[in-house]
């Protein structure tokens, strides 16, 4: 089975363990992933604040890319990218004059016949395989979090229910682990103000590292490398707020399965966390 | 060969000034088949209506056509004054210069001439109408009640009161509805049980009404006058007449631990009971689902304890069949559960209630006996806050519409949680406040004022627990968008008002129309709010849109008034407008070939099979025949009908073709 891969800029920065352990995990479920070809940036959080144009030129043009090399699908595992390219999809499907004054901005045309999907909804897809992939049971208690980006803007996503989402429990469960019901699942985690306003993120991100801890998890389970580095490259600030010392540690879906699957931490890249994930799979 | 006379009326300056009548009775003298026309300024008033009469007797007219106004205005006055000069009523028909042409053109010689050709089409019609006469059906004086709430109560106590007969059917083995769940009522604070129980008992003891409860309509056949009705009493497991309501039974039954559906869920009940202490009829119902002898084929306790011998576990459903005249729909609503709020919990709070669930919790005979104690743990709660418009005009959740009931009930909730609680805080999360109605706002204004109930104006995003407490948050708009957060005990949600499960497939039944979001449909907004598109069913209460008890009571009262008159007379008279399939001599009989396309187009179920059978009874054709008490006249069957067999009296083919033929 072939994908399109978008892996994008965090994925070659600061969450590289997100790439690692994606390609890890692809490569043992027999997926191969193609690169767009001379990919760009999505325009991440900083560009539809700025201009709405560049804000749909700029994913428009990975889209393009990815049609002129054939591809059908893209797997784009960072949630603000996934988001940036499925919404400015969707813009340019529903407004014809729109996407062809967008074509003349990056010179190519865009078909819209490229279909974006999130590394949640790919796994979905091994659900059959997976369970029979087990090698060491995840067997811990774990909040699944899915944060703000992955399911909203629903109309536009089509992908899991906004409020209440279950496909990464699902997921964890087929693992081997027990996810706990908790409240927090598509709260905000502060996001990019990480930088700008560290103490607003350090509270947002507080709140939902406290409450999974207070519903018994043991293990934070992200699909998204913004909530990733918050919750885990943030923990000195938020214990420090909340006065609480929080060791639980912050792993990507493909992390924790890939353990699970028996796959190296190393060449999950665990030991890139700043909170060190010490579990060692079936070790409760 | 005809002799129309033609009457143009000036309706004052209505179609005077824009319209040069004198001109258009001028021109329409020249058409063939008119022997007399003239224009007036108001044809309808007594000079002008003995105008009409007058030149029927001189000229000898075979036909009338009046130049006016719509004759859903005045067709009836001027058929009747045609009828008192001897013509037949179905002579006359009337040309729509007034809204379909004055109203809507300028003064110019191109409306004159409209006005000319609309004429000219109606002259063309009459000189193919045929005189028809009013259909006359016996009626049935007896009414069939659906729905044994407090509309359905009202509406069977009027009736009855007025000297008919009525059945009232009620799915629940107790009449009473919702009303019978609430706590007090808006805007008195007096108990709602209080008020309605000596209705249910008068209901119950009236000579003139039988009560069917533990029962729902199967089928129903026939039209107004002539409803055949089919009901199904589910079997109580219990002989009613032997039952002395002594409730012994209920004490003894082993199974005590079902949810109890008349206090929502918030208490238990045994599998045989009783729905609440005041039920009428007081006789136990066996909830075969979670009956243990059901179950295990073991037990029948009750059996053993009952003094009269009254259990029956081998009774069976029973079909009854009623004629009955008229049906009062009274159905009533549903409200959305808590579980349709996935940003509220989807239902796994229970502290997280709905309206009624508070209703229960508030009242004297609830599961708390009337003390707050919140659903989880039993604790009084020190904080309740109120989401008013939880799902009410919200497109997301499929309800645009208002629920209208909620504003005032959500004030009533918490002003009896403030006089339970007086050092308890209340919060009202709202929208707008929606107090329309005779001392509404007042009691809002109460709620607020006196009884230092916190209104906030703004939504509710989120319901999350946090060690025991339900974490509230909140916008509060009239802050400047300000977040709230509010740790509260308990939430009460006044969720939306929503038609009753099965509605859709009753008013199919009944071939009643409903709405989107499955409310019965009225006849007309304004002037028909208690009539259906079906002859002869009415519609009470909720069942229609979100009503309150007064206006509930009020249009119960309107559908008896209604069903009262209908049963005023013996015979009911309808106009003749229906359709009719042709007949000819033999060996033809009629153009039908017997394909009964018609059938299935007719939405009245109005076709029937006629047999033509030979004199030794072997069996020659089948036709389709139209029952003139059911067919409305809509036309269907006619554009359906291949053979051209079907025609509509007063509108058929011929009268259509030659109106158009001579524009």
């Amino acid at each position: 089975m072939k994908i399109g891969y978008y892996p994008g800029c965090s994925l070659l920065g600061s969450s590289r363990e997100f790439d690692e352990s994606v390609r890890a995990l692809a490569q043992a479920l027999g997926l191969e992933l193609v690169e767009v070809p001379d990919w760009s940036c999505c325009g991440a959080s900083s560009a539809h604040v700025l201009d709405h144009r560049l804000a749909l030129a700029l994913p428009a043009r990975i889209l393009a890319q990815a049609e002129a090399a054939g591809l059908t699908e893209i797997l784009a595992p960072c949630a603000a990218c996934y988001n940036r390219l499925a919404t400015a999809r969707d813009t340019l499907e529903k407004d014809p004059a729109l996407a062809r004054d967008i074509e003349a901005v990056i010179g190519q045309p865009v078909t819209g016949n490229v279909r974006i999907v999130n590394v949640l909804e790919v796994l979905d897809r091994f659900r059959d395989v997976i369970p029979g992939r087990i090698a060491k049971p995840f067997a811990h208690k774990v909040a699944c979090y899915y944060g703000c980006l992955l399911v909203r803007p629903a109309k536009v996503l089509k992908f899991d229910r906004p409020e209440d989402p279950r496909s990464m429990d699902r997921l964890m469960a087929a693992a081997g682990a027990e996810p706990r019901e908790w409240n927090f699942k598509t709260e905000c985690c502060g996001a990019a103000f990480s930088v700008t306003r560290t103490d607003l993120v350090a509270k947002m991100s507080g709140k939902i590292v406290a409450d999974a801890v207070r519903h018994g998890a043991e293990a934070i389970i992200v699909a998204c490398p913004m909530c990733q580095s918050n919750l885990d490259m943030r923990r000195p600030e938020i214990n420090a707020r909340l006065g609480a010392e929080h060791t639980i540690p912050v792993l990507f879906i493909t992390q924790a399965l890939g353990l699970a699957m028996g796959i190296d931490a190393t060449k999950l890249g665990l030991q890139r966390h700043m909170v060190p994930a010490v579990m060692t799979p079936a070790a409760v | 060969m005809s002799r129309i006379g033609v009457f143009t009326c000036h309706c004052g300056e209505n179609i005077g000034a824009t319209v040069d009548c004198a001109k258009v009775a001028e021109r329409t003298r020249n058409v063939p088949g008119v022997v007399h026309s003239v224009d007036y300024k108001y044809m309808c008033s007594d000079p002008g209506q003995s105008m009409i009469k007058e030149a029927i007797k001189e000229h000898g007219l075979t036909g009338v056509v009046v130049a006016a106004c719509s004759p859903r205005m005045h067709e009836p006055t001027f058929r009747n004054a045609v009828e008192e000069a001897g013509l037949n009523p179905y002579l006359c028909e009337m040309a729509n210069l007034r809204e379909h042409c004055s109203w809507v053109h300028e003064k110019n010689d191109a409306t004159t001439d409209k006005a000319a050709d609309l004429i000219r089409v109606m002259v063309e019609k009459v000189k193919h109408n045929t005189p028809l006469h009013p259909i006359r059906v016996p009626v049935t004086k007896r009414a069939l009640v659906l729905g044994g709430g407090i509309a359905g109560i009202q509406a069977a106590l009027d009736i009855a009161n007025a000297g008919h007969k009525v059945v009232l059917v009620e799915k629940s083995p107790s009449i009473g509805g919702h009303m019978s769940q609430l706590s007090e009522t808006f805007p008195t604070l007096d108990c709602s049980q209080c008020i309605l129980t000596p209705r249910m008992v008068e209901a119950a003891r009236h000579p003139n009404i039988t009560l069917m409860t533990y029962a729902e309509l199967e089928k129903l056949e026939g039209f107004i006058g002539n409803f055949k009705a089919t009901i199904r009493r589910k079997a109580r497991q219990v002989d009613e007449k032997l039952c002395t309501g002594c409730g012994l039974c209920i004490t003894k039954c082993p199974n005590k631990k079902i949810p109890d559906e008349f206090n929502e869920g918030l208490g238990k009940r045994s599998a045989i009971y009783v729905p609440f202490p005041q039920a009428v009829p007081n006789k136990p119902v066996i909830d075969k689902t979670n009956c243990t002898f059901y179950k295990s084929g073991k037990c029948k306790v009750c059996e053993k304890m009952c003094p009269t011998g009254a259990i029956r576990f081998d009774q069976q459903d029973e079909l009854v069949t009623l004629d009955v005249g008229a049906i009062v729909l009274a159905t009533g609503f549903k409200v959305m559960r808590t579980d349709k709020f996935p940003e509220y919990g989807y239902g796994k709070y229970a502290d997280v209630i709905d309206g009624l669930q508070f209703e229960r919790l508030a009242s004297a005979s609830g599961p708390t006996l009337g003390v707050m104690k919140r659903p989880s743990d039993g604790k009084e709660p020190e904080t309740v806050v109120f989401v008013a418009c939880s799902g009410s005009r919200d497109r997301a959740k499929g309800v645009p519409y208002c629920s209208k009931i909620c504003c005032m009930y959500t004030a009533k909730h918490a002003m009896l949680y403030k006089h339970k609680m007086h050092h308890g805080k209340a919060y009202v999360f709202y929208m707008d406040i929606r107090s329309g109605g005779k001392d509404y706002d007042e009691f809002v204004r109460r709620a607020i004022e006196e009884d230092d109930v916190k209104y906030i104006r703004g939504r509710v995003s989120r319901i999350y627990e946090e060690d025991g407490q339900l974490i509230v948050k909140g916008a509060d708009t009239l802050m400047g968008g300000e977040p709230v957060e509010i740790k509260a005990d308990m939430v009460v949600l006044a969720t939306a008002v929503q038609a009753q499960d099965g509605s859709e497939e009753l008013a199919q039944k009944l071939h009643v129309s409903y709405d989107p979001y499955h409310f019965f449909a009225e006849s007309h907004p304004k002037l028909k709010p208690v009539e259906t598109n079906t002859a002869g069913i009415y519609l009470a209460g909720a069942c229609q849109a979100p009503r309150d008890i007064p206006e509930t009571v009020a249009q119960a009262s309107g559908a008896a008034a209604k069903v009262a008159a209908l049963f005023s007379r013996d015979e009911l008279t309808r106009e003749p407008v229906v359709a009719v399939v042709n007949r000819l001599p033999a060996p033809t009989f009629s153009y039908c070939v017997g394909c009964f396309l018609c059938q299935s187009a007719c939405p009245y179920q109005a076709i029937e099979a006629e047999e033509i059978r030979g004199r030794d009874g072997t069996l020659i054709k089948t036709l389709a025949k139209v029952n003139a008490g059911l067919c409305q006249g809509c036309g269907t069957c006619v554009s359906t009908c291949r053979t051209k067999a079907i025609d509509i009296q007063g509108f058929s083919n011929e009268q259509i073709f030659a109106e158009l033929m001579t524009l």
